[in-house]
């Protein structure tokens, strides 16, 4: 017995000692990825996932500046102003050993373009994707396009030779429900490795020790095992209790007895993401309400009372306690074209409001269905239901529909919804990516998340012309007229900007990035 | 004078009840009378709920969000205003929201007994009375659904049923289709004590006397059997009620039943489960308290019904 004892209490040991090196990370958010297909779903924790696993041409750092990944430099061409020149990292592999090289570039950007893609918005100005050779690849614009590289830090490079091989060529019809080899194996080369993933449940990565930038990088976690909890209190409770090293999308309720468990921080940043309602006013009439052969929507006079109405003063001091800034406009205060006067153009005004509505013959007001998601954004259905008792006092009776993620944004993008949440980052900095998915008409490459209907072919003409304006100047002034008409028109309901809060054990080395994207290999663990 | 009998007055059916051998047993039981006050103060206050609570939570619309998380009895920082037993996230008092949760609650539970015993009785009594081939194929049912936890059955008929209807009659439809689901998964219990029951009677003279003068088997079934089988079920019925209040809360605890716009006190126990970390506790404490008092309480009285009506325990 006692030999047995001491024999097992030896190995104890040299286990300890052997996972000295070794680092795990436990992560919890209250979702999961929605799919591994770098190219469907452009949604923020989709994203981060695949940051984990696959890299794009050019990443953001820690303080949001660009960082090269698998181009190691990128210029406007000497020669020809509409194309951009992309020198490619040499000696790059993937995880299953394939080398990186131009073709993966071609082959991934033709694939981010497929109709299926979710991305295909953000490289709408490219025209042609050419390999000059094995490292370098030229993109061509149908415009000079000053702003090309912020478009592409979510953009993930594949290998051309084992999507081919694994039939995955095509990207998945998210909508359609369709589950294909890349929605649930990948191939990148990022700095981790996926090693096994459960939806909804446990994703394991471990690192790559082929990764090119492990010197470059602190790469101290060894392992990532990512576990979406959904609900508030029990993602707390797996933090308190150490269940968890890192958690994102902290309970604002919970800020507090974080803050004051031992080892435990939480660090906070304002986040480039902005928390808003959509309205289907493009529509004759919709599914949604109890109006027959009419839709309230479609009058601005409705809209600007549904906004009024919103008191954002108190969802932001009771529900978000503190932690969201009330919005006037639906763009985070990062981007270029917010500006303060129009972030403060959201007022108060219930008898202001009811006087609008019985304007515009809504006087006895109307019901209507409201798509909320309860598991992406920070106090997501407990805003929809402040909202449901604001808008309940000047008449209209909100039905709320609360469901997760996975569920509620094929809604959205399939147009299958007439008032909805949504909240948007914008990781290019710029109002043009808001335009290109939220403003913009719905076509088939372009407006892709705008389900409200809304469709001004003059305004479509303006947006598209962004891309290709190199006069700053001219081309601000283009994007403040667009947001004019997207206010006056109140194309939506802004809620608030959202304050982003980490919660980590101390062991964990890390500052907040305001597009809510940490990259772990960027953390340190003591 | 002659001594003319003195004519013996009928005695009322209440002064029947009075002298009953139930009656005397339940008031040499305390913890059943404890119960039958607790259970009747909690109906009574559930029905006479929109007289006595103060505000209607059911009405979104006269809310005010600056109220939410105002501790009991202390005026809220913003409004000034005060509230017995604080409010939830949403500014809704909880008091009033336990009254109208309560309605919910209860209702779901005796429609979902009710309907379960309908089912249960007849299932059952047909099974005993008819047997063979009928019996057979009711039974296993039975026996093939004992199978499965009753939380998990009416979780499916609750998923079914919430991915056929349309989405705007949900929230209507979420009561109704929840005493369907919580009834479905209970029926057996009923099923089982009545068949075997019937099993017994069916063999009795009475039994055979009705078949003799030519009764229909419908009519010696409802009339003749049914009424000697009643008891068990009177007991089954009772503890079934606390069961089927616990199932519906545990349904909307899950996020399955009421919807959180006309909570239960399982949808508020969900939602101030969400606050336990930051000091809120009002918003479980309350709700969770008389969930306990409801169901332990028709549960004493349950328990009490079984051993009065068993002879061979007192």
């Amino acid at each position: 017995m006692k030999t047995t004892l001491a024999i097992s209490m030896a190995a104890a040991l040299l286990a300890t000692t052997a996972t000295v090196n070794a680092e795990t990370l436990r992560w919890a958010r209250s979702g999961d990825a929605l799919t591994l297909d770098p190219h469907a779903q452009n949604e923020g924790p989709t994203h981060t996932i695949r940051h984990q696993m696959y890299e794009p041409l050019i990443i953001r750092d820690v303080t949001g500046a660009f960082e090269p990944a698998l181009a190691t430099d990128w210029a406007p061409s000497a020669d020809d102003p509409n194309v951009w020149v992309f020198n490619l990292r040499q000696g790059v592999k993937f995880h299953d050993g394939a080398d990186f090289t131009a073709e993966d570039v071609v082959f991934s950007f033709e694939r981010a373009k497929q109709p299926n893609s979710d991305m295909k918005e953000l490289i709408g100005s490219i025209t042609e994707v050419r390999a000059v050779d094995d490292f370098t690849v030229e993109m061509v614009t149908d415009g000079p396009n000053p702003i090309l590289p912020s478009n592409l830090t979510n953009l993930f490079i594949m290998d051309k030779g084992w999507t081919e091989a694994n039939n995955t060529v095509n990207v998945q019809d998210f909508e359609g429900g369709e589950i294909t080899f890349a929605t649930t194996n990948a191939n990148g080369t990022g700095p981790y490795v996926l090693q096994s993933r459960e939806p909804d449940v446990k994703t394991v990565m471990v690192k790559n020790d082929n990764y090119w930038g492990i010197d470059q990088f602190p790469m101290e976690v060894t392992e990532i095992v990512y576990t979406p909890i959904q609900n508030a209190a029990t993602r707390v409770a797996a933090l308190l209790s150490g269940e968890v090293d890192f958690l994102q999308d902290m309970p604002v309720q919970d800020l507090d007895r974080v803050n004051n468990a031992d080892g435990l921080v939480v660090k906070q940043a304002p986040q480039n993401r902005v928390i808003f309602f959509g309205m289907n006013q493009g529509a004759d009439d919709i599914e949604a309400d109890n109006i027959d052969g009419a839709n309230p929507l479609a009058d601005v006079r409705v809209r600007k009372a549904m906004s009024m109405a919103i008191n954002r003063d108190a969802i932001r001091q009771v529900v978000m306690r503190g932690q969201s800034q009330p919005a006037g406009m639906i763009a985070p205060p990062f981007v270029n074209g917010w500006t303060e006067a129009m972030d403060s153009e959201s007022t108060t005004d219930i008898e202001g409001a009811k006087a609008l509505m019985a304007e515009a013959g809504y006087g006895d007001g109307f019901s209507i269905r409201l798509d909320c998601p309860n598991d992406r954004y920070v106090n997501d259905e407990a805003i929809c239901q402040a909202a449901v008792g604001m808008l309940g006092q000047i008449g209209i009776t909100v039905n709320l529909d609360a469901k997760p993620k996975a569920q509620h944004f094929p809604l959205i993008t399939d147009g299958k919804t007439d008032f909805y949440m949504l909240g948007w980052g914008v990781p290019t900095y710029d109002s043009e990516y808001i335009f290109n998915f939220l403003v913009h008409g719905r076509e088939s490459d372009i407006g892709t998340w705008n389900g409200t209907g809304f469709d001004n072919d003059d305004l479509d003409a303006k947006i598209k012309s962004l891309a290709s304006n190199t006069d700053l100047e001219a081309r601000n002034a283009d994007i403040a007229s667009i947001w004019r008409v997207v206010q006056d028109e109140q194309l939506y309901i802004p809620i608030h900007h959202q304050v982003l809060n980490w919660g980590m054990s101390e062991k964990v080395g890390i500052e907040v990035d305001p597009e809510d994207q940490p990259k772990i290999k960027y953390f340190t663990m003591n | 004078m002659s001594d003319l009998p003195i004519p013996v007055k009928p005695k009322s059916r209440f002064r029947l009840a009075l002298e009953s051998d139930l009656f005397y047993t339940f008031r040499r039981s305390p913890v059943a009378m404890v119960s039958a006050a607790v259970v009747v103060v909690l109906v009574l206050s559930a029905i006479f709920a929109p007289l006595i609570a103060p505000t209607n939570p059911f009405n979104p619309a006269s809310l005010n969000l600056m109220n939410g998380f105002t501790p009991p009895m202390t005026p809220n920082a913003f409004t000034g205003d005060s509230f017995l037993m604080g409010t939830d996230d949403q500014g809704r008092d909880v008091f009033s929201t336990i009254l109208y949760g309560m309605r919910i609650s209860l209702f779901v539970g005796v429609a979902a007994v009710f309907f379960a015993m309908v089912l249960g009785i007849t299932l059952g009594l047909i099974s005993g009375y008819v047997g063979g081939w009928t019996e057979t194929i009711i039974m296993r049912t039975a026996d093939v659904q004992l199978t499965f936890p009753s939380i998990l059955v009416a979780m499916l008929i609750f998923g079914i049923a919430k991915g056929v209807t349309p989405v705007e009659y949900r929230d209507q439809m979420a009561i109704w289709v929840l005493i369907l689901a919580i009834g479905l998964s209970d029926w057996v219990q009923f099923a089982r004590v009545v068949r075997g029951a019937t099993l017994v009677e069916k063999n009795k003279e009475y039994v055979q006397a009705a078949r003799l003068i030519g009764r229909t088997p419908g009519a010696i079934m409802l009339r003749h059997i049914l009424p000697n089988v009643l008891s068990p079920v009177l007991v089954i019925a009772t503890i079934s009620l606390a069961l089927a209040i616990i199932a519906e809360a545990t349904l909307s605890f899950l996020g399955v039943g009421a919807p959180p716009t006309q909570p239960s006190l399982g949808t508020l126990i969900r939602i101030g489960q969400g606050f336990l970390f930051s000091g809120e506790w009002w918003i479980l404490l309350f709700p969770a308290i008389t969930l306990l008092a409801l169901a332990l309480s028709v549960n004493l009285l349950g328990d009490w019904l079984r051993d009065a009506l068993n002879p061979r325990l007192r």
